[in-house]
């Protein structure tokens, strides 16, 4: 188990894990407006447009299921255990329950979660989106979520995770387990809205197998209580892939343990984590870890940091070869805004305010790989309504 | 256009420029020459407004405005522009972008322009990142395009620049400063080029750059004194045959 600071401890006797029953929506456009405000911030569109499909989940209560496109299965995690009694060899097959305490409880006290499914062969056209969202007051979110890319299936999910505005504390507990079968490839973009007093443990395991892609864009811009998570990625088949893209910012009383690992276990396999953080009064530590157990290996690892108000920002990057012929490289870069970017663009006629918002946008601007447009620009927003916060 | 007035400029505690006394009027091209360390770059960031470059006498002047202590940014609104030696690289932010910054308000095309310079395949990328020093000045030349100052300060342009791109780089100065404008018939010259003219202060130490652009006076800059100022061929064929030493002798 990972050791884990005391700003980071959580007891799990603060958060009751049962709430009232959320009736299901037949609608979206049902939903009340205050949730679907939070809603939108990550990334989820109620009207649907380019979306296959939708899970919505509030509090303990499936909200919300639907597929738009055949070849894809959306539904609560309890439903697809009844329509599917082979889910058993997916389940807790990835992650341990005696990982942390969190997993622990997760798995004492099962409560709902989505399965995401893309049948042989098809090539879902738009992104399944859902939401995980906490509206009661001090509340414990157990999830366990499984993924399917069936072979040589193509899917992108979009996963919001929200709270209700104001909501004083809470914990969301995920545990998710991703299957990329031969030849397919997910995207899996997860964007974080938490709210700053609300605790988060991600326990993520994906395995890839033979040509399988697996692109992983995480976002987290607004300030959360306490965040830790460090999905681990097995490359088991040869020629899989692995990109890792996350986008933090830490304001005031955030603080973030976020991290990636990825196991390359077979020849030809290859692996990127990518991770920008601006810390602004906030803690980042952000983690890399990649392991090359065989020859014939790419993993690359870059790590960049700013630093724009006190607060602590520390980049860990590992590497591990294990035999000749790996090939395994990382940068690591943490600092302020160098005084040289920001009079070059003042002789282009940005003022200072505006030169700085322009670095620090680019800053956070990583290529994130095939991100619907509404998603790019309301993340612009965000990134510009960051830099308010920050300055 | 430019006047610069009894200047002396510390850097790092240390005197760069001694005292510069220099004019550039209205559509004059000039070209400072200098070795090595002369303080040539130092000039051109200290008229840019740059921090690091204290003035500790004397004054500058812009279209009769007292620029000496005024911000960088607002230099270049009154109409500064600079192209730089060493630009730094800025993360995420895309060439295309920053040539659109340059624009501020005035809509330009960018496509066009970056086609003229050879420079299309680099507008996606981050600008300056891994450019080579060829590269780097055709971006700083397609960014003043964008901007239209009405002085140009132009460090070295002709550095680092691959044979097949010096004419390219010429050409776009000389688009740039509206020179070697041909005469449609029937109007005359001096009306045709007076909408667009512009000033500029070239920085070189080879002199190779006067092979593409033409100027109208010469300066050599030496231990931070300007010591010398006359036509700038003639300058550039004295420092070939007899080095800047003899010149600077020969000056007093």
């Amino acid at each position: 188990m990972r050791k884990i600071d005391n700003a980071m401890d959580v007891s799990l006797e603060k958060y009751d894990d049962t709430a009232e029953e959320h009736s299901y929506v037949e609608k979206l456009t049902q939903i009340n407006p205050t949730d679907t405000d939070q809603f939108l911030n990550v990334g989820v569109d109620t009207h649907e447009e380019y979306r296959s499909g939708t899970f919505i989940q509030k509090d303990n209560s499936v909200i919300h299921s639907k597929t738009l496109q055949d070849g894809v299965e959306v539904m609560s995690i309890s439903r697809a255990q009844e329509k599917h009694p082979w889910l058993d060899e997916y389940i807790w097959k990835s992650v341990s329950p005696e990982t942390d305490k969190f997993t622990a409880m997760a798995n004492e006290k099962p409560r709902e979660g989505y399965f995401i499914r893309s049948l042989p062969g098809v090539k879902v056209e738009h992104p399944v989106q859902s939401c995980l969202y906490i509206e009661k007051e001090g509340f414990a979110q157990n999830v366990h979520n499984i993924v399917i890319a069936e072979e040589n299936s193509e899917i992108h999910i979009i996963t919001g995770c929200a709270t209700a505005p104001h909501l004083m504390s809470g914990l969301h507990v995920g545990v998710s387990e991703f299957y990329v079968k031969k030849g397919a490839k997910l995207t899996f973009t997860m964007i974080h809205d938490w709210g700053d007093k609300i605790n988060v443990r991600p326990r993520t395991v994906t395995h890839v197998e033979e040509g399988g892609v697996i692109v992983s864009n995480y976002i987290s811009l607004k300030p959360v209580g306490s965040l830790q998570m460090n999905p681990i990625t097995y490359l088991d088949g040869k020629g899989a892939v692995a990109r890792f893209n996350s986008v933090l910012v830490a304001g005031e009383g955030s603080h973030m343990d976020v991290g990636s690992t990825i196991l390359l276990n077979q020849p030809n396999t290859r692996a990127e984590i990518i991770s920008r953080a601006i810390v602004s009064g906030g803690t980042i530590i952000a983690r890399g870890n990649m392991v090359g157990k065989v020859a014939d290996i790419k993993a690359h690892l870059e790590c960049k940091g700013l630093v724009l108000k006190d607060g602590l920002m520390q980049a860990v990057p590992e590497l591990q070869g294990h035999v000749p012929g790996v090939d395994m490289s990382h940068e690591a870069a943490v600092g302020k805004i160098d005084k040289r970017e920001i009079e070059y663009l003042m002789a282009r006629g940005l003022n200072e305010e505006e030169a700085i918002s322009t670095i620090v946008r680019g800053f956070l601007n990583v290529q994130i790989e095939g991100l619907p447009v509404n998603i790019a620009k309301k993340l612009d927003k965000a990134i510009s309504e960051t830099e308010k916060d920050m300055m | 256009m430019l006047q610069i007035e009894e200047l002396k400029v510390e850097v790092s505690g240390k005197t760069i420029l001694k005292n510069i006394n220099m004019e550039i009027p209205k559509g004059e091209t000039h070209i400072l020459f200098g070795p090595n360390g002369s303080g040539k770059t130092s000039l051109m960031m200290t008229i840019m407004g740059f921090s690091g470059y204290k003035v500790t006498h004397g004054k500058i002047t812009f279209k009769g405005e007292d620029i000496t202590h005024m911000p960088i940014n607002e230099r270049a609104l009154l109409g500064i522009g600079v192209s730089f030696q060493r630009p730094p690289t800025i993360n995420g932010l895309t060439t295309r972008n920053i040539v659109e910054l340059c624009a501020r308000n005035r809509s330009v095309d960018v496509e066009e322009l970056a086609k003229q310079l050879n420079f299309s395949n680099f507008l996606d990328r981050d600008v300056n990142h891994n450019f080579s020093g060829g590269e780097i000045k055709r971006s700083e030349m397609l960014q003043l395009t964008a901007q239209q100052p009405d002085l140009v300060l132009l460090d070295e342009p002709e550095s680092g620049v691959d044979l097949e791109n010096i004419v390219v780089l010429g050409e776009s100065i000389n688009y740039l400063l509206h020179r070697g404008i041909k005469c449609p018939k029937g109007k005359p010259h001096k009306e045709i080029i007076q909408q667009k003219i512009k000033s500029a202060l070239v920085i070189t130490h080879t002199g190779h750059i006067l092979d593409y652009i033409t100027a109208d006076k010469g300066q050599v800059l030496y231990n931070g004194v300007l010591c010398y100022s006359r036509n700038a061929r003639e300058i550039l064929k004295w420092i070939r045959e007899y080095g800047y030493e003899e010149c600077i002798r020969c000056a007093k």
